[in-house]
Formats: structure tokens, C-alpha cells, sequence
């Protein structure tokens, strides 16, 4: 019989707790959850959003009754808690019905602090803390007209912007001088309230509010008196001055309680059968209304609850947390962490600009940031929040510091936008994949890292752009919670080696397959998986040149079909034209096959070629045989190989030309074609420093000068731009050839499969391939030698029919021919 | 789930096991649309429809490892057995059994099979 595991609450908390859980142990409890709400698990970090109708109720659910059911736990919602009776280890239900557990998890969350004053016994008067409460709000605005929400701190901004939206006048009543007081300071307090007394809401600050008045309607809240004896007149009040943790079933039970109920790290209460996570623990005398750290103890409690009892010591430890917070009003950029009102042992930077409406400071003690306050301009929130956190000493950048991480790290990096952006915003262009959806799957699904965030919603999984965008959002979503990526990650989830590792183990070993490699090296998936199979399948050809067999169940279909696959399923192919120079011979044959095969779209691209498009798979071998027929050999414009060589016409015809880079452009196309690299590379040649080529975009790009060719590497002109850099200077075209060998084989032995020149050179540095390519000539001619011997057996033309690879059998492009027509 | 289960299996040959590539695939026309064959290992063919239940993408073209499917357009990744994007890409495409006898392929076109819709899954 398996021990019986009761949770009472259904909040993020406990449903985080619960899924952390059944992850490490789905089987060793039996689960019971029950909820005093009579809905399914929701995400209550999203009322402000249903208050303000940018959501609906559904979709703020977390966990749907399928879920429970799914998960085999018993869920009982709407059921109160009344008793827990230790002695007996049962709990009560408020329907007198009882329960026994074994462990006990209570995760009863926080109540509204609801003001003891004269007249709160009025209908009218509201909290802001649950699904019901904004369902009665939501219906109270249809009719009222004015509203009061007494509380200037976050929950109480986001009720009035809320309630605002839904079209009745609203007055916040803050006791403070300032709003936000806990997270902002004065100056960041005054702007904050500009914004939204520009939205149509008042503000009353410094008021106390002693009474609550009765209106017209017997029984019913008309209004409020503050302590100064003005009178509001209000159809409705929202109270929102604080929450307080729920303990008083823990307190009742006999557990130690103080504000909270109290817990040691492991999150055990005074009785080690009963755990407490969430909003209503005090851990280490805190309690925490944000729901990073709430996550950390629930992992916490889950850990320990799966091995509780088998082990002497629990493992897990909750630490406590460093918490930021951020107002979720549409509109409006605000973050706070860490210490706000400055005293004389801080430094203060500050940064104002009052027309863009954004101010910064930072507090700084003893060289560290020790607060953060962000306002109008909160793209670098997760930066500061990890100098704060990991203490990271401020002194070398401190002049920068306040102007943010680009700045500070010199690259001109566009930074952090993505956290400003609205819900609806697109992120991942690729997938179109919005901020919400990525939010809403990092807190539904609990995702905890970039490849978990792919995974589930496919932002970042295609061109990669985004990333650092999506790794924003996912350390905006965990907080300090965010794992910290190793440095080199696993090639994929078939292997905890990362490329490096894997390439190092294929040189000392020269395996004859991809599966004998994957065999060795302890993979976990016997055949891989699609992102690994590729990467040692390039990673063995490059390593042995000549001797390995190249594996086309391990190559993409477009590199197994030399050509490029269309969202149609059809393909499209592009012959070579090096150097961009073509004749009349080969126009003619493309005319012919575009007529002779009806391919409905003929394209100039980019790389100074013809692109066909919408050709039929089965129709690929035969308009290669006919453009092979006219002299023409793949453009590998589809692969990780050597693309184009794009070229301006140089010192033959320009008069500007101080180069022939038309003549070097062919000569290095024809010289690099059919080389397999990491990913795609390109190339271009420039005959005069006018660099019509756009030379200092490509991976390689050559420059013709008055004195010689400089060779730039390392540019990218494609999701991100990068300028290349200078990697040397020669006189001679044959110089030329040599340093671009040696370069482009020096990345075919470096770098990792699926990494362009330009991330390359950002990780290893351009000093590295300095060295390796100009500096030492030894290391360059063996570079080249190996290169060339390489391409000793590449540049055949996989559409020859002497190539013949296996999957380029003609047969093999068309259906199955059935010996009967097939019947139904 | 189709009308015809109950009936017997009506096995007709498409073909010889070593018309496909080993961890490849062809494809197979049929009334029914577009099937795809896929030879996971030597001895083990699987019949699927050869349509991405993500935006349609030929899973015929796609990389096949331990008994997957990856589609080429949006790697969504597919279990030959059963037709049901592996966890966490959702949705599933109908299958149909396949048997080999002495090297031919034969497929029972009346045995269309989709795996139950769940919650979040099939039933789009």
C-alpha cells in the first residue's frame, strides 16, 4: 500500500510542488489535493490581467481537472480544511468528512489583510486576491461608476488599473507619501503616479482611511471617511494594503506559527510529517508574496518528500530568496530589487530622463550593487539582478554601470527588449511564437531552461535569433531561480557530452559509424536523435576524410537530396555560378529545364545565383541530369558547406577596381566547393575598398586595396548582423588562397557543428585564429594540407552520376510502384 | 478510430523491403493520400501517413532514429508506432498495419488507426 500524501491548497505553490514530485516519484504516494476554491489549479500572478479583461478566467488555468486525473490525484476542490489532527495523522474536512496522510503538505497561501474599521461588515467591500473576487469585481464595475481601492502598493495599482480598463473611475487611497513604497522611492513613487493619474485614475496620499460608510442602499458601502473627516463616495472598495500568510489551521494544529508558519530549509515544519510551501511559511523570518521564491521552496519540499524516510538526512535546502518585483500594468516598466530608500552608506547612481519618462538608481555598498530601482526603462532588470545576486563586485565597470549591459560590455548588443514588449508581441519570428505564449508555457509547464522552453513552445528553436530574448524572458519568469547554463552544453539529450568532448573522443578514435560512435560513447538513444546524428556524422567526415562513409540517414533531406525542401514538400534547386559569372549556355539550360518541367518560380538570390522553385521531388534527378548536362554542379545551397562566392565585376570593368575580384571570387569557388563545414559559410570578394560585395558581412570576405587583399572573417549578415574582422593583409591572389584554406579548415577542425564563423570567433577570439593561420606558418600549411586533401575527394558534384550515393538512386525520388493499384 | 475495425485485414503488397533505405523511407500512393514507409531497422517497417500533424511537413523526408520520425520542416518528432508526436510536441497521425512477408511489404489500408485523442493532444 502505497503512503498517502495529502496537499491542502492549489495554489502555484503546491501545484509546482506537486509536478516536482511526480517528475522524481509519480508512484510512491497516493495524492490528495484539496483546494477551498472550487476551480481548477490557476495562475493567480495573472488576476490583474483577467481583472483588466486581457485574459479570460480559462486561460490563467494551470492545471485542468484532466491534469489531476491524468495524474491519478484525487483532487477535491472546494473542500475546506478545517482540522489537521496530528495525533492521529488525519485532517478534517469542513463537511466533517476525515482523511489520514502520512505526509502532509500545506500550502494554504496568504489572505488579504482586510482593514478592522467601523461599517466593514458593508457588502460592497472587496479583496483582491482570488478568482471570486475578481468575478465580483468584474460584475460590480458593470454597474457601478466610481471606485475606491484603498492601497497604493502593487496589488492595489494593478486592481485600480485593472478596474479602470473595465470603464469606472477609480481612487486609490494610499496611506504613504509615495506609492509602491516598499519597491520604489519617492521621485520613482511621483512618476509612477503621472502615469496612471494619465490613465484617468486619482490618487489621495497620506490618507488614512478610518471609516466605511453606508450608502444610499441599506446595507451596501456609499463611500469612506479618512482620518482627516473628508468623505469619498465609492460604488464599490477594493482592499489591497498587504496579505498576511495563512496559518492559522497550521497554528491551531499545534504547529510553531510566528507571523507564518514556521519552517526549516527543508521546509518541514515543527513536525517532520508536515511540510509547509508558499506564501503562508515564514522561513528563516521571511515570508514571500513573489512567485520565484515560492517555486524554490516547493522544488525544495518535493525533493525531500520523494525520499523522505529512505535516506538519514533530507538532501534538498531552501536558502531563502533574493526578490525583485515588477508591476504587471500594461504600459508601464517598473522593477525593483533589492535595497530602494538610499541612506548614508550608499552610493547612489542615478539616471533622469523626464520626458522619455524613465529614471534609474542604483545603491551601491562597499563595491557591490546592493539595489535596483528601474523605471520607464527596464531592459537590463535581469542583468542588475544578477550583479546583485551573485555580488558581482561593480568596481571595473562602475563608470558604465548605469547605463546598462550594453554599454557596459561594449558590443552595441541590442539588449533586453524583449522584456518591455506586450504579451501579443512575436519573440520567436521563425515559429511565431508570442511573449505570452512563451510566459504562459514557462509558468503552466514549469520550464527551467532554454532547451525546455524550445521544447515546449519552439520559440528559438529554428534560426536561434531570439535567444537571447527567449533567455531574458525565462530569467525574467524564474527570477533568481534561473539555472545557470554550463559553459558547454550537451550536443542534445541523447548524451551529456558537448561537442567539444564528442569531437576530442571521434579524433582518438576514428569510428567507422555513427552508431559505433554513439555505441562507445555511451549514448543514451542507440540511434541518436536528429540534432546529434548530423553533427557526428560531420564531425567523422571531416576527421577522415576519404576513409569515412558518409551516412545519409544521418544527413537533413535537403543534404540528402541536393536540394532545398519547400513548405510545400517541394524543392527547390540551385546551381552553381561561381563567382556570381554566367553565360548564355547556362541561362539557356535553366530557361529549358524551368519550361521542360513547368517549376513555377525562378528567383535571383542573394549569393548572385538562380533558384527554381516548387520542383517536384520526383522530377529532382532529372533536372539535375539536364543542368549537370549543360556544365552546372550543385550550389550547396541547401547544406552546412561552402555556399557562394559573391563578387562585384573589379578592376576588368569598374573604374574604381584596383583588384580583379571577379577572376579571385572564381578561383576560390571553384577551389572551396563541395567542402562540408559546421554550418553554412560565406564568401565574397570586393575589387576596391567601395566593398560593393559587401565583403565585410560574409564569413570570408576578401577586400581588394591598392597594395594587396586584406582578408576579413568572421561576418554574419543574416539573423544577427556582424561586421568581420581584419585577419590579415597579403599582396597575391596565391596568398590569398593559402590564409583562406587555412582559415576555413581551421573552422572545419574547431567548431562546433551548427556554429557560424561569427559565434566561432566570438567564443575562441580572432587572436586564436591569428596565430593558428598568419602568425604561425607551420600551423597554416598543414591547415592547408589537410584542406586540400579533404577536397581531393569533395569537389565531385553530388548530382554527377558518378557520386552515385545510394539515396540519389533515381528510383529512390519517386512513389512505390505497387504490383496492384491500390484499393480501399 | 475506423468503421472498418472490426472487419478482417485486407494485406496488399506496395512493395520489397529493400526498395527503402535503412532508417529511410518512401513513399506510397494510395486512395487514402500520401503513406509513408518507413524502415526503422532491417526488419521493421512502418506505414504512416505522411503528414506533419504540425503544418503538414512530407515526414517521409524526415531523419528516422529509434523508431522516430523527425520532421524536416519544424522538427517535430513523431513515434512510428503509434503515430503520436513525442511529448512535448502534441498531436498524432493516423498509422496502418504493416506486415512482411518473405521481404514484401503489405499494408492493411482498412486498419487506419489514430491513437485516442487526449486532452491537449488529437482532437484539433
Amino acid at each position: 500500500m502505497n503512503e498517502t500524501l495529502v496537499i491542502i491548497g492549489n495554489g502555484p505553490a503546491a501545484m509546482r510542488c506537486l509536478e516536482s514530485l511526480l517528475e522524481r516519484e509519480p508512484d510512491r504516494y497516493r495524492i490528495l489535493v484539496f483546494s477551498a476554491e472550487p476551480h481548477p489549479a490557476y495562475n493567480r500572478i495573472l488576476l490583474s490581467s483577467v481583472l483588466a479583461a486581457e485574459k479570460a478566467p480559462e486561460h490563467i488555468v494551470t492545471h485542468d481537472w484532466d491534469w489531476f486525473e491524468r495524474n491519478r490525484i484525487e483532487f477535491f476542490p472546494g473542500t475546506r480544511i478545517d482540522f489537521i489532527n496530528r495525533e492521529h495523522g488525519e485532517i478534517r474536512c469542513q463537511d466533517g468528512r476525515v482523511f489520514a496522510y502520512d505526509r502532509l503538505v500545506i500550502a494554504t497561501g496568504s489572505s488579504p489583510i482586510m482593514l478592522d474599521l467601523p461599517g466593514s461588515d458593508l457588502d460592497g467591500i472587496y479583496g483582491f486576491r482570488d478568482l471570486d473576487d475578481v468575478d465580483a469585481l468584474a460584475r460590480e464595475a458593470e454597474s457601478g461608476e466610481h471606485a475606491i481601492v484603498i492601497g497604493g502598493g502593487l496589488l492595489g495599482l494593478e486592481a485600480a488599473a485593472g478596474l479602470r480598463l473595465r470603464g469606472i473611475d477609480v481612487t486609490v487611497v494610499h496611506l504613504c507619501d509615495w506609492l509602491m513604497e516598499q519597491q520604489l522611492d519617492p521621485r520613482a513613487g511621483e512618476m509612477l503616479q503621472r502615469v496612471m493619474e494619465d490613465r484617468g485614475i486619482r490618487f489621495m496620499l497620506s490618507a488614512r482611511t478610518c471609516a466605511y460608510l453606508e450608502g444610499v442602499q441599506p446595507g451596501r458601502v456609499g463611500g469612506i471617511r479618512l482620518a482627516d473627516g473628508r468623505e469619498l463616495h465609492a460604488d464599490l472598495v477594493v482592499v489591497a494594503v498587504g496579505i498576511r500568510p495563512a496559518a492559522g489551521l497550521a497554528r491551531a494544529a499545534g504547529l510553531e506559527c510566528n507571523r507564518g508558519i514556521l519552517t526549516n530549509d527543508a521546509m518541514q515544519t515543527s513536525d517532520p510529517d508536515i511540510f509547509a510551501v508558499g506564501e503562508c511559511v515564514e522561513h528563516r523570518g521571511r515570508s514571500y508574496g513573489l512567485v520565484a521564491p515560492l517555486f524554490e521552496m516547493a522544488r525544495t519540499c518535493a525533493a525531500n518528500l520523494a525520499v523522505i524516510g529512505e535516506v538519514p538526512e533530507l538532501p534538498a535546502a531552501y536558502e531563502g530568496s533574493l526578490v525583485s518585483a515588477r508591476l504587471k500594468v500594461s504600459g508601464v516598466d517598473l522593477f525593483s530589487a533589492g535595497i530602494v530608500q538610499d541612506g548614508p552608506e550608499h552610493e547612489v547612481i542615478t539616471l533622469v530622463d523626464e520626458n522619455l519618462g524613465i529614471y534609474k538608481k542604483l545603491l551601491v555598498k562597499d563595491g557591490k550593487l546592493v539595489g535596483v530601482l528601474l523605471y520607464g526603462d527596464a531592459f537590463d532588470a535581469s542583468w542588475y539582478f544578477q550583479l546583485l545576486a551573485d555580488e558581482t563586485p561593480i568596481g571595473p565597470m562602475r563608470d558604465k554601470l548605469i547605463f546598462g549591459a550594453a554599454f557596459v560590455n561594449g558590443e552595441g548588443e541590442t539588449h533586453g527588449a524583449a522584456l518591455s514588449l506586450p504579451d501579443e508581441a512575436e519573440v520567436c519570428g521563425c515559429n511565431g511564437v508570442c511573449k505570452g505564449a512563451i510566459m504562459g508555457a514557462i509558468a503552466a509547464k514549469g520550464l527551467q531552461s532554454l532547451e525546455e522552453v524550445r521544447a515546449h513552445t519552439k520559440a528559438s528553436a529554428s534560426c536561434g535569433g531570439c535567444t537571447p530574448q527567449v533567455e531574458e524572458l525565462l530569467a525574467l519568469a524564474l527570477g533568481p531561480a534561473a539555472p545557470k547554463q554550463p559553459s558547454e552544453k550537451p550536443v542534445c539529450a541523447c548524451t551529456e557530452m558537448g561537442h567539444d568532448q564528442v569531437r576530442e573522443e571521434i579524433a582518438a578514435n576514428e569510428f567507422a559509424s555513427v552508431e559505433q560512435a554513439m555505441a562507445v560513447l555511451g549514448w543514451k538513444n542507440p540511434e541518436g536523435c536528429a540534432r546529434c546524428r548530423p553533427a557526428i556524422n560531420y564531425y567523422l567526415l571531416c576527421r577522415q576524410p576519404g576513409r569515412y562513409r558518409d551516412d545519409p540517414a544521418s544527413r537533413f533531406v535537403n543534404e540528402r537530396v541536393h536540394a532545398n525542401i519547400q513548405k510545400d514538400g517541394t524543392f527547390s534547386v540551385i546551381p552553381r555560378m561561381f563567382g556570381g559569372i554566367t553565360s548564355a549556355k547556362e541561362l539557356r539550360a535553366l530557361a529549358d529545364v524551368v519550361d521542360k518541367f513547368a517549376i513555377p518560380t525562378v528567383k535571383v538570390t542573394g549569393g548572385q545565383r538562380i533558384d527554381l522553385l516548387g520542383v517536384r521531388k520526383e522530377d529532382l534527378p532529372l533536372v539535375w541530369k539536364d543542368l549537370n548536362d549543360a556544365g552546372m554542379v550543385s550550389g550547396h545551397a541547401y547544406g552546412k558547406a561552402v555556399r557562394t562566392v559573391k563578387t562585384c565585376v573589379g578592376s576588368e570593368w569598374c573604374r574604381f577596381g584596383v583588384g580583379d575580384s571577379t577572376a579571385l571570387g572564381v578561383r576560390l569557388e571553384r577551389e572551396l566547393w563541395g567542402s562540408w563545414t559546421p554550418h553554412k559559410v560565406k564568401l565574397a570578394v570586393s575589387g576596391c575598398p567601395r566593398n560593393c560585395a559587401e565583403a565585410t558581412i560574409k564569413d570570408i570576405g576578401v577586400v581588394a586595396v591598392e597594395s594587396g587583399w586584406e582578408i576579413h572573417v568572421g561576418g554574419n549578415g543574416g539573423t544577427k548582423v556582424r561586421a568581420t574582422e581584419l585577419l590579415t593583409k597579403v599582396k597575391t591572389a596565391d596568398e590569398v588562397m593559402d590564409i583562406v584554406f587555412a582559415f576555413l579548415q581551421l573552422y572545419r577542425e574547431e567548431a562546433r557543428y551548427g556554429e557560424r564563423t561569427a559565434g566561432w570567433l566570438m567564443r575562441v577570439g580572432l587572436e586564436f585564429a591569428k596565430e593558428r593561420v598568419v602568425t604561425d606558418r607551420v600551423s597554416r600549411e598543414l591547415l592547408c594540407e589537410r584542406f586540400r586533401e579533404s577536397q581531393a575527394v569533395s569537389r565531385s558534384d553530388p548530382w554527377s552520376s558518378e557520386t552515385g550515393l545510394p539515396a540519389q538512386a533515381p528510383e529512390s525520388f519517386v512513389p512505390l510502384e505497387t504490383p496492384e493499384p491500390l484499393i480501399v | 478510430m475506423s468503421a472498418f475495425m472490426s472487419s478482417a485485414p485486407r494485406w496488399q503488397v506496395v512493395g520489397h523491403i529493400d526498395q527503402i533505405p535503412l532508417r529511410g523511407a518512401r513513399v506510397v500512393q494510395t486512395p487514402l493520400g500520401n503513406i509513408a514507409l518507413f524502415r526503422a531497422a532491417v526488419d521493421r517497417v512502418y506505414a504512416l501517413e505522411d503528414r506533419c500533424p504540425h503544418r503538414g511537413g512530407p515526414l517521409s523526408e524526415g531523419l528516422v532514429h529509434n523508431g522516430r520520425v523527425t520532421c524536416p520542416l519544424h522538427q517535430y518528432v513523431i513515434e512510428l508506432d503509434t503515430g503520436e508526436a513525442v511529448y512535448p510536441d502534441e498531436g498524432c497521425v493516423t498509422t496502418y498495419p504493416v506486415r512482411l512477408e518473405e521481404g514484401r511489404i503489405e499494408i492493411d489500408l482498412t486498419g487506419s488507426r489514430q491513437t485516442e485523442p487526449s486532452p491537449s493532444g488529437c482532437a484539433v
